[in-house]
């Protein structure tokens, strides 16, 4: 078998006259951590639901760990597990009731059963929770719970859509320390995000935008692309200087962040920083280390497309 | 693992969130208690106080006595004296009475042959008024003031009864077991035509589709807690029935069991099947006022199956609270055994392993 889990080419979705995903093509590696980075409405649902099976393809031909999608959508429902955008475990359960149905529904025997429960209540600091109703529970508790029943079967591949969106900011990261787990031990994951900060975090990433992936690579590679074109101005008056700048075809964009402007050269544009000194007499310039917003800017043409 | 172990992980799962959810819960107990108590007592009120008229052409004392006991029973009013059966005639018609009592020139003579000792003229064009004069047709009598109660025993009914524009009789007992299958109707398949409509808008189903589970066993898993509130409400209904109302049980308890799992497996495999069809809870609940207002209006519960139009008649085959009245009525009233009753048990069998099927089919495992 190949290495690849995922394998798609020219995966396409439309409803009615929308075209919600646009003949992508993805290969995602086995025991990865795969990001889906894009705004919403930019087709990452889509995308993940036609890869679980739950949506049939308009067009395109789609591998899933070796089997055709959507044809042999129903064997591999063993072998992955999904956790939905929309939460989707029943809040007028608890978290062991949740946990003891999707074991039985998923076919797990009963000594299985129980080590399974037990190790994942461990693996997901939810001992203390078990009994409680989900209802009751905050939007980082009740993802742990989500994460575990997504586990619970022992999923070779992993789909997260957008798991942490009602999550603040350290929850996310203990969120991520269990994703780096379970790559550790062989899973592979893909996730979508609309975080920057989180797709770093990805050995792999699709910016996708209006159901196109505009750039796939690693979030390395991606922002080392940029290396020369991100400069930054301080000093007065950067309102005037941005309007200034956006005129210009060269620049894809400028942001204003705290008393720095951010600006994005196109791949054209001939030495950036000179051009910037030159145009803003009195202001400091300097180049930046670019980051995923910059190459998301980039990959979409600063949303001007 | 295998089927019974998915559905028996739904079963529980349906049954944690029903025990849970006090709304439904409070239906189950509710909904035939207060229906249970509106039709028994509108009826119970209605059989007092009706406004009666007499005719005695014997002019007897035995004529007063009797007529002093009617009086006194509370059931009828007697509101005028009448001298001729031509004018009591004329005043059911115009309605000023629903009823006449007529004792005939003879009566001497015929309490001493045990003789039906008066006429009842009764305007038959209320069922149920009509029933309870009915019931007087055989109220013991005593002839002379002071003799023990019912020391006269006609070799027939002690009263011959007229229905007038409406011969057809119906016993305000029959309401009581029909109402079972009202409320069957309206629990069972609202209660299945949400459950997966409410899983589809709460988001589970997104999750649900994702695993190995098999549509049917997700259907059945489903039916059984429920089947289990459908016997509760039979119960309640019947039970209380009995104790408030006094309606006979003459059946056997296995054989009303097996007509009601038939009736409930039914209904709630139609639920499903609404539950597949409808895109909303809202929708669902209009399908299920859909179908529950034939089934009251067509079943028999409301008006006799026999008198409606044949067109009419083929339609309400087709629902099964029809075959139900039938079943709960046989059962419950006249007795009637499960070889006597096969044919509606079975009617309700097929129909409820072709509704289930379809909705099997029709639920597929996919968003689109
Ligand atoms: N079932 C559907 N019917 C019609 N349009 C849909 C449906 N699902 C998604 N869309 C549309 O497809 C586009 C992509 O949606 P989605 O995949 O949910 O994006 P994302 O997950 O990136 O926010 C959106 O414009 C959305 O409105
Ligand atoms: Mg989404």
């Amino acid at each position: 078998m190949s290495g690849l889990a995922i394998s798609a080419r020219g995966l396409t979705r439309r409803f009615g006259e929308l075209t919600a995903v646009d003949h992508i093509d993805l290969s995602v590696e086995k025991g990865r951590i795969f990001g889906f980075l894009g705004p919403n409405g930019s087709g990452k649902t889509t995308a993940i639901r036609m890869l679980c099976g739950l949506l049939t393809p308009s067009d395109g031909n789609v591998e899933v760990l070796g089997r055709r999608i959507p044809a042999d959508a129903e064997p591999l429902r063993r072998e992955i597990g999904y956790m939905t955008q929309k939460f989707s475990l029943y809040t007028d359960l608890t978290t062991l009731e949740n946990l003891r149905f999707m074991a039985r529904v998923y076919g797990l025997g009963r000594g299985e059963r129980r080590r399974r429960i037990d190790e994942v209540l461990e693996q997901f600091a939810l001992t203390e929770l078990r009994g409680r109703q989900l209802q009751a529970m905050s939007g980082g508790q009740r993802q742990r719970v989500a994460l575990a029943v997504a586990t619970l079967h022992r999923p070779t591949l992993l789909f997260l859509d957008e798991p942490t969106s009602a999550v603040d900011p350290e929850n996310r990261r203990d969120f991520w320390e269990k994703l780096f787990d379970l790559s550790e031990a062989g899973t592979t994951i893909l996730v979508s995000t609309h975080y920057m900060d989180e797709a770093e975090r990805c050995h792999r990433l699709a910016i996708l935008e209006r159901g196109r992936v505009r750039r796939d690579d690693s979030p390395q590679a991606l922002m080392g692309a940029l290396d020369g074109r991100v400069v930054e101005v301080s000093g007065s008056d950067l309102r005037t200087l941005r309007a200034q700048l956006m005129v210009r075809p060269e620049v894809v964009s400028a942001a204003q962040q705290g008393s720095r402007l951010r600006v994005l050269f196109d791949a054209g544009a001939e030495a950036p920083l000179e051009q910037l000194h030159s145009a803003a007499q009195g202001h400091t310039c300097q180049l930046a280390r670019p980051n995923l917003e910059d190459v998301f800017m980039a990959a979409t043409s600063g949303g001007r497309a | 693992m295998s089927s019974p172990g998915r559905i028996a992980a739904v079963a529980h799962k349906e049954f944690l969130q029903l025990a849970r959810d006090r709304m439904s819960f409070g239906m189950i107990v509710m909904i035939p208690l207060v229906q249970l108590l509106l039709f028994g007592y509108a009826i119970n009120t209605m059989v007092r106080n009706i406004p009666i008229a007499v005719v005695d052409l014997s002019g007897s004392a035995t004529a007063r006595v009797i007529t002093e006991q009617v009086r006194v029973n509370q059931v009828v009013d007697i509101v005028s004296y009448l001298h001729t059966p031509q004018q009591a005639e004329a005043a059911v018609i115009a309605g000023e009475v629903r009823a006449a009592l007529i004792f005939p020139r003879d009566l001497a003579r015929r309490i001493a042959s045990g003789d039906t000792v008066g006429q009842w003229l009764v305007d038959g064009s209320d069922t149920t008024v009509s029933q309870v004069l009915l019931g007087l047709r055989n109220m013991p009598l005593q002839l002379q003031a002071g003799a023990p109660a019912g020391a006269y025993q006609a070799s027939e009914p002690s009263f011959e009864v007229s229905l007038f524009f409406n011969p057809e009789r119906r016993s305000a007992v029959n309401i009581v077991p029909g109402l079972t299958a009202i409320v069957l109707t309206m629990t069972m398949i609202l209660f299945t035509s949400l459950a997966l409509v409410r899983e589809r808008e709460l988001g589970n189903m997104e999750l649900l589709i994702t695993t190995p589970i098999h549509p049917l066993e997700l259907m059945v898993g489903k039916l059984v807690p429920y089947t289990l509130a459908g016997l509760v409400q039979v119960a309640i209904i019947l039970g209380l029935g009995h104790v408030i109302f006094k309606v006979p049980f003459a059946g056997g308890l296995g054989t009303l069991a097996v007509a009601t799992l038939s009736f409930v497996a039914a209904s709630l495999t139609l639920g499903l099947l609404l539950s597949t069809i409808a895109r909303s809870q809202l929708q669902a609940m209009q399908l299920t006022v859909f179908i529950l207002l034939p089934s009251i209006l067509l079943s028999g519960f409301m008006f006799p199956y026999d008198a409606m139009p044949e067109v009419a008649q083929w339609i309400a085959e087709a629902f099964p609270a029809t075959h139900f009245v039938r079943l709960v009525r046989g059962v419950v009233l006249r007795g009637a055994q499960l070889e006597q009753l096969a044919g509606d048990i079975l009617w309700l069998c097929a129909f409820t392993a072709v509704v289930l099927l379809v909705a099997t089919a029709r639920f597929n495992k996919r968003l689109d």
